[in-house]
């Protein structure tokens, strides 16, 4: 029998490690991505990577690790994979300094370690403040190698637009467009992987690059994948404001000393540096002794809101605080933090090594995804999926520097679970599904090209992120999340009476993005109504109204899937494995 | 009250073989916009200066940040991430047009696959026995890795090959980046039992001897890589290279 073919569409961490595992085995993998795989998104990850190395001399474990990782993201994530997951980090952190990533050192050459949100040991290994650019680029040179070795073909702008089912529901291969020619064809496959990543669009802006639209995600969603726990979007505490994105500012500015703080009167006008100790409020070391400024991303976001909102403590009474590091030494800063400190400086204008930056919480991560089982695979036979892009690894909440594990992870599982079931597959009957899907395709984009309206799609689209962005993230009411579904239902109508300012047919960037846009919107809809019917609060998703979790009630995997009659998602709930840990409250102000 | 704008200038292009014209722009300013924020703007509203409606501007970009690359073009006349070029920071009408040295796409986006196909002629890569479990990976000193370091911070913009007086299809010049990676690798532990093919395949036409010294690399590379340096070491090693190899033979 000849050698599987597997698809990955992703190039980012998830999908190189995929793709990386296939071809050591002797596979054949096309891979396919919007972007040069070199640019995906992993390349914005800053702070490092997680693994219990435990080369600090404080017992760490991976156990310990675990434990960190269940808590923090308040026991909604299945324990066992999770277990796997950190028990497997140190030796993936070998290989990857193995392949050249250049980790900062200790004097004796080892690997050093820093501290991150969540955790009371140093447990992140870093390179510099680009640690996933570092590791991204390390994967890419490793696939260049297979690529130049003809184990692997890559498709570079080219889109994903759907899986090719056959008759029985069963992964035949995909069907994409090419972003140059705008052809759409469909490409065979005996089992797919998607490694496409977050949803960040959906918020408008967001930390997210600008290919992070979900939009494969929610194609599958459409065509019966299953989407789990879509209510739960991580805000991240310190990003930078503007008028394009949110740009990052790294956990591992705090991870090294940096200090969260406001003025203690508000609206003062003087300069921060000359605001004596006595009159800062360092509102996350007073109130979390224990963690301090480390304490996970959703308990330091809430913080800054209700100083910004509650207390009226925002700096000069604008929705900013303080992210000190301005008694931390230049070389240190250079050192370890070098990366962040430049973005900072390029794009606000002001050096961080002499002015505290200013900072706000800002859209980042998406813990939800396709669901997977066990095995990385989907509810649709041969269907993979992997990274930001499936739900598994991070519960309510994901601690930071756990993502990059969790990508390389999950990519490394989901490759040799693909082989292994694409050589048990039966042939497919007749085409597997392939002309089906391609005249729907052909006749999605022959309806846009001819549709003839009045509504800009990018303003649809900045509708969206204003909405979701205001009802959907750090608090949430009932009330208001309503208001938000109903918001979508009508640009979803607004959506047919779409105006394409260009309707050429070579590099129509405002055509493929208006194809995104109605899957923006779809599952925009799992996020907004997952939050609506989970009346709790856990890990990131957060309800005034109910303020307490319901672990009777909720400690549960949301799963979401498509009513195609009645356009719109249904919801069931399943049961989490908790058989290694048992839940118990998670409380980062308590002394122990 | 009159709202504050800027002014914007387009070079624009429908296709690789079509003409290109110059498109005129008046967007309305925001505090902190950067070049790609004003493009999103046109994109939301897609009228030029003279009220005529037009198509939204096709350019790559992704992170936004400076950390993908993606978004390199000439903006006053200056190769450099449109995502990092602030409005406030630049003299109007702003004058956008794609990198020179590149074939274009469609307005300002272009091809530069050819480093990629460079990384893959140098071996850039660390040739590990396998991503099965073989324990530590070998000791490497604070000062080897703030050498690599830099190196490694590489977006692959194409910047350094823009300005680049031999980067040219005369010389078939690989360019700085090409070579800045051969030094990383060829000076990593286990990287560098490739060291001997890296540089061969850097000796002759369209290897190190094209440079001509102009160091335009330097200044123009966005994440400040020690090009030049990088370029005079791996010459000196090819140089040795070529020596030894033509008494072996």
């Amino acid at each position: 029998m000849a050698a599987p073919k597997i698809i990955v569409v992703g190039g980012g961490l998830a999908g190189l490690a995929a793709v990386i595992k296939i071809a050591e085995a002797g596979g054949n993998v096309d891979l396919f991505s919007i972007v040069p795989v070199k640019r995906s998104h992993s390349v914005c990850a800053q702070g490092g990577i997680n693994a219990a190395k435990n080369l600090k001399g404080e017992g760490d474990t991976t156990w310990k690790h675990f434990d960190d990782t269940i808590y923090g993201g308040d026991f909604l994530a299945n324990q066992t994979p999770v277990k796997a997951m950190c028990e497997a980090a140190p030796g993936i952190i070998d290989l990857l300094d193995r392949m050249g990533v250049p980790f900062n050192r200790t004097p004796e050459g080892l690997l050093d370690f820093r501290r991150f949100g969540g955790t009371l040991y140093h447990r992140t290994a870093f390179a510099g403040a680009t640690t996933g650019q570092q590791l991204l680029y390390a994967l890419d040179e490793q696939v260049r190698r297979y690529e130049s070795e003809g184990h692997v073909r890559k498709f570079e702008g080219w889109e994903f637009l759907s899986a090719v089912l056959d008759s029985e529901g069963v992964a035949r291969g995909i069907c994409a467009m090419n972003l140059r020619s705008m052809e759409v064809t469909t490409f065979p496959a005996d089992a797919i992987i998607i490694a496409t990543g977050g949803i960040g669009a959906i918020f408008g802006k967001s930390t997210n690059s600008v290919v992070c639209t979900g939009s494969a995600q929610a194609a599958l969603y459409q065509q019966g994948a299953w989407y789990a726990n879509g209510e739960f979007i991580q805000v991240h505490p310190t990003s930078i404001p503007g008028e394009d994105k949110l740009r990052l500012m790294s956990e591992s500015a705090r991870g090294e000393g940096g200090r969260v703080w406001v003025p203690r009167t508000p609206g003062d006008k003087r300069a921060a540096r000359s605001i004596p100790e006595s009159e800062r409020w360092y509102f996350l070391e007073e109130w979390y002794p224990k963690y301090g400024n480390l304490v996970p991303r959703d308990v330091a976001t809430r913080a800054i809101h209700k100083v910004v909102y509650e207390h009226g403590l925002g700096i000069d009474g604008q929705p900013m605080v303080y992210l000190d590091l301005t008694h931390i030494d230049r070389a240190t800063l250079e050192r370890k933090l070098e990366g962040i400190l430049e973005i900072y400086e390029k794009f606000v204008g002001d050096d961080p090594r002499e002015v505290p930056m200013k900072i706000f919480p800002g859209m980042h991560y998406t813990m939800g995804g396709l669901w997977v089982d066990f095995n990385q695979m989907t509810n649709i036979p041969g269907i993979f999926a992997a990274g930001e892009a499936e739900y598994q690894y991070h519960g309510a909440n994901r601690l930071g520097a756990n993502s990059l594990v969790s990508c390389i992870f999950g990519g490394f599982q989901s490759g040799p679970n693909a082989v292994a079931y694409a050589k048990s597959l039966k042939a497919a009957a007749g085409d597997g599904g392939h002309a089906q899907e391609l005249a729907r395709q052909q006749e999605l984009n022959k309806q846009l090209l001819s549709s003839d309206g009045t509504e800009n799609p990018f303003r649809i689209w900045r509708e969206l992120g204003e909405t979701m962005t205001k009802n959907v993230t750090v608090i949430r009411h009932n009330k208001n999340i309503l208001e938000t579904e109903n918001k979508i239902d009508e640009m979803m109508e607004r959506y047919h009476r779409i105006n394409l300012s260009d309707r050429s047919q070579w590099a129509n960037t405002s055509f493929a993005f208006t194809r995104q846009l109605w899957n923006m919107l779809q599952i925009s809809r799992v996020v907004a109504q997952g939050a609506r019917l989970r009346d709790e609060s856990r890990g990131a998703h957060y309800k005034p109204d109910f303020p307490e979790r319901n672990d009777e009630k909720f400690l549960k995997t949301t799963k979401a899937s498509f009513d195609a009659a009645a356009n719109a998602p249904r919801f069931e709930y399943e049961d989490v494995d908790i058989q290694h840990i048992p839940p118990r409250p998670r409380r980062y102000d308590a002394a122990s | 009250m009159a709202e504050k704008t800027i002014q914007i200038e387009i070079k624009r292009q429908s296709g690789p073989d079509a003409p290109s014209t110059w498109e005129k722009f008046e967007v309305p300013w925001k505090p902190g916009m950067n070049v790609i924020s004003a493009m999103m703007e046109i994109a939301a509203n897609p009228v030029n200066a003279e009220g005529q409606q037009t198509t939204p501007i096709a350019y790559d970009s992704n992170c936004l940040e400076e950390i993908c690359g993606s978004c390199a073009m000439v903006i006053n006349g200056k190769a450099r991430m449109a995502c990092s070029a602030l409005v406030d920071k630049l003299e109007q009408p702003i004058r956008i047009q794609p990198l020179t040295k590149f074939p274009v796409v469609r307005d300002l986006a272009v091809d530069r696959s050819v480093l990629f196909e460079n990384l893959k002629a140098v071996k850039a890569w660390v040739p590990v026995d396998g991503t099965y479990d073989l324990g530590s990976g070998p000791r490497v000193f604070p000062q080897q890795q703030e050498m690599a370091y830099p190196l490694s911070n590489c977006i692959s913009c194409c910047c350094c090959m823009e300005v680049c007086p031999q980067f040219n299809e005369s010389t078939g010049f690989v360019g700085a980046a090409t070579i800045a990676q051969v030094k990383l690798f060829n000076s990593h532990p286990s990287g560098k039992v490739l060291k001997e093919e890296r540089l061969r395949a850097l000796a002759g036409d369209g290897g190190v001897q094209e440079c001509g010294f102009a160091q335009n690399c330097v200044q123009a590379c966005p994440k400040q890589l020690p090009l030049t340096e990088a370029i005079s070491d791996v010459t000196r090693d090819v140089t040795l290279q070529v020596v030894k190899d033509f008494l072996r033979a």
